[in-house]
């Protein structure tokens, strides 16, 4: 029941905010669309609908498997990145308890791991939080350092979602095999935004997320390598090989599929081309508006981020004045009430106090254009001026 | 109100008076924005009774979906932790009774929040305050007046609104009753239309004030002396945050006549009591003075006092007033007078303005 006149919507809506959610690609709804009401067999029913049902299943693992260079048998689908993370952490943890309890990760992991590792802590496992520089990298030389004898796994992710930093995956990836140290990384940003690849990375756990490539939302999955010891996170079935309880979520799985077949399919050149965009609006904004600082490495990052801070401007106030002109931008970490909250990223980069409450996060995705683009870059410089003016904050 | 339209940013704690607010002036025309403020994390990550829990903020979007107009809920937990939390600590450690809301109104609402909507190009704010904002035709000035329902008049949290507060506030609450707000919930469809006013401090986790504020300076809990006017030693309290003036009950003594709390000397960590005589007073001593027509009443004024929020208005004259400081003698003596809360002078329906307590005065 509406009765206000509810004309304060803008008639324009232009998305940036890709690193929160991105909008299912018509292909994938396309795939989904027979898994509810026709071919919505149970994977596990030894019946036509059940077999018919587990074939689509594998193939959509195929499919995933074949974006970071795993074999299917390696792919456990979750309900979702967050799933994905806390499944590894607790899995590889709990799994060689006995050889040790200590966890290494860094300050800037999402919070599905930071919190996780808060978990572990309480069932007693020790963890150390490796520091990142003012860029938000973290050196692996921190990470090889942080080892100890009773170092069961180490997480760090692939790249940041709030300020897209890139990390050397990879160089860490190769030390802790030396090691036979179990190595996890969250790969929930760079999976179809940049070229993933687990023997590359010498990664043991990937977390994925089907809803931050054009999938739909509720379901992702963890990569396990091959002989990797892991203890379940659901308890019940017998479902994924006895990794994860729980009657699959088919047509998410479906979607996950094809949302991976179409990241694959045109990764370089979508990726080119949203860092083209992203380039055009961090170059648009630092040109138009003063003490514009980028937050994060200029190159090294994901093709879609911009995280700015702007100098007397509150960073939730340029949100909403932002969302009142139909453009849709974060700064970076959404609170549970619906309000923001100070970026622990941003806090762990050391900046000054004032650059981490003026920060905004646009994340540009493939449906945007150029001219979405120039249209922020007409708003956003006419909302910061106003808002200068107004000097809250100078 | 016969405003053209004004983009107004309303205050939404998902109560019921909020709300009601919030329909009003979009029943009016104006283009009204609901904004439910965090002001603190709950204790632990859990949420509490009180306001602005999880709850809350569901309950106002839900109003705000109702009514169609947008929805935020804005982060202004620093500030409110410097200008409400830490001046509440701060006042019990010195032996004061705080008044949270009047801070979090004078530094937070009408300030934080008040910014907040002219970032957000909206002139206005609106609150579900049970109190008035008129303005005089010929001055132009602005003035705060009590609530039309006696039993609900909020004035006296708003004493320390000024000017440019008051012409940027609406408060369509103010010439209703109570009930009303209540039938005209209902026949909106609001589901929250019955639900009970928040009575507690919003931030403390059971109105357990005394443990919240010793989480924040354990050393206010070192048992000191009770002792009675002439300085003899009584027995021995707990910590001088468990008690406030005119306290009787929890003093822990075995007296043949009921005794309360008369005085609390954070200093020497002493808690003075005395028979319900001693506990009256002539007059206060009012500091940190606001005027909301930014003029002070001179002295020999005859006005009305609250000395806090659910007291009655009394007669009382001020002696003698300056730039820091206020003397005012009731017309008859009063109890309890509490250092720490907030003396509010009326004269007729309108809010003069006031300041926060210092102390008593006897004049015998």
């Amino acid at each position: 029941m509406f009765w206000g006149d509810d004309c304060m919507r803008p008639s324009r809506q232009i998305y940036m905010d890709h690193a929160a959610t991105t909008p299912v690609h018509p292909a994938v709804v396309e795939a989904m669309r027979p898994y509810f009401a026709d071919r919505f067999g149970n994977p596990s029913s030894l019946h036509l609908f059940g077999r018919e049902a587990k074939d689509t299943l594998e193939t959509a693992r195929e499919k995933v498997a074949a974006l970071i260079g795993a074999t299917p048998g390696e792919i456990v689908f979750t309900s979702g990145g967050t799933e994905s993370d806390n499944f590894a952490l607790v899995g590889a943890a709990r799994a060689n308890e006995r050889r040790g309890r200590h966890v290494v990760t860094s300050v800037i992991e999402h919070h599905a791991v930071l919190e996780t590792c808060v978990f572990l802590e309480e069932l007693g496992f020790n963890v150390t939080r490796v520091p990142v520089d003012r860029d938000g990298f973290v050196d692996p030389d921190d990470v090889e350092r942080a080892l100890r004898p009773d170092t069961v796994l180490v997480s760090i992710m692939a790249s940041n979602n709030e300020i897209g930093t890139l990390e050397p995956v990879a160089e860490i990836g190769v030390r802790l095999k030396e090691r036979s140290i179990p190595f996890h990384c969250d790969a929930v940003q760079s999976a179809g935004a940049v070229s993933v690849n687990v023997e590359e990375m010498n990664a043991d756990l990937l977390s994925l997320s089907a809803h931050k490539l054009y999938g739909p939302k509720g379901v992702g999955a963890l990569y396990i390598r091959r002989g990797t010891r892991m203890k379940p996170l659901l308890h019940g079935g017998e479902q994924e090989r006895a990794r994860r309880a729980g009657t699959e979520n088919l047509p998410g799985i479906v979607g996950f599929g094809v949302a991976c077949e179409v990241a694959r399919g045109d990764l370089t050149q979508t990726s080119h081309y949203v860092g083209q965009l992203r380039d055009r609006l961090i170059d648009g904004l630092t040109a138009a508006v003063e003490a514009v600082a980028l937050n994060g490495h200029r190159t090294q990052r994901l093709p879609g981020n911009v995280n700015v801070s702007i100098k007397g401007c509150e960073g939730e106030s340029l949100v909403l004045n932002l969302d009142l002109v139909g453009v849709a931008a974060s700064t970076g970490s959404a609170c549970s009430s619906g309000s923001l909250s100070p970026s622990h990223v941003l806090k762990a980069l050391g900046l000054p106090q004032e650059l981490e409450q003026s920060a905004i996060r646009l994340t540009l995705g493939r449906t945007n254009t150029e001219e979405e683009v120039d249209a922020v870059l007409e708003e956003l410089p006419r909302i910061v001026s106003r808002l200068r003016s107004l000097g809250h904050h100078a | 109100m016969h405003d053209p339209r004004l983009r107004v940013i309303v205050a939404m704690s998902g109560g019921v008076d909020s709300s009601v607010a919030a329909a009003l002036l979009v029943e009016e025309g104006h283009e009204v924005i609901g904004v439910t403020m965090k002001l603190h994390h709950g204790e632990g990550g859990r949420q509490f009774g009180g306001c602005c829990t999880f709850e809350d903020v569901e309950d106002a979007r839900r109003v705000a979906r109702v009514l169609g107009i947008p929805h935020y809920v804005v982060n202004l937990i620093e500030a409110f932790e410097r200008a409400v939390v830490d001046d509440f600590v701060s006042e019990y450690g010195r032996g004061r009774t705080p008044n949270p809301c009047i801070r979090c109104n004078q530094h937070v609402k009408f300030d934080v929040l008040m910014r907040r909507a002219q970032e957000l190009e909206a002139e206005h704010i609106a609150t579900g305050h049970y109190a008035r904002i008129s303005r005089d035709g010929t001055t132009g000035q602005y003035r705060l007046l009590r609530g039309v329902d006696e039993s609900k008049d909020q004035s006296y949290v708003l004493y320390m609104m000024n000017q440019e507060q008051l012409a940027r506030t609406l408060m369509p609450l103010g010439w209703r009753e109570k009930a009303d707000t209540r039938t005209l919930a209902r026949r909106l469809g609001m589901d929250i239309a019955d639900k009970p006013d928040s009575q507690e401090i919003c931030f403390v986790e059971h109105d357990d004030y005394a443990r919240f504020v010793l989480s924040r300076n354990p050393s206010l809990s070192r048992p000191g002396d009770i002792v009675d006017s002439a300085g003899n030693r009584l027995g021995q309290h707990r910590g001088v945050v468990h008690y406030t003036i005119g306290q009787r009950h929890g003093l822990g003594l075995a007296m043949p006549h009921p005794v309360y709390v008369t005085s609390i000397d954070a200093a020497t960590n002493t808690l003075t009591v005395g028979p319900a005589e001693e506990l009256l007073a002539d007059g206060l001593v009012v500091a940190d003075l606001h005027w909301v027509s930014g003029s002070a009443p001179g002295p020999g004024s005859d006005l009305e006092v609250k000395i806090r929020y659910n007291a009655a208005a009394v007669p009382a004259r001020i002696a003698e007033v300056g730039t820091e400081s206020a003397t005012a003698h009731f017309q008859d003596p009063q109890r309890a007078v509490t250092p720490g809360q907030a003396a509010v002078f009326y004269r007729g329906e309108e809010v003069l303005g006031g300041g926060t307590i210092e102390a008593s005065v006897c004049l015998s």
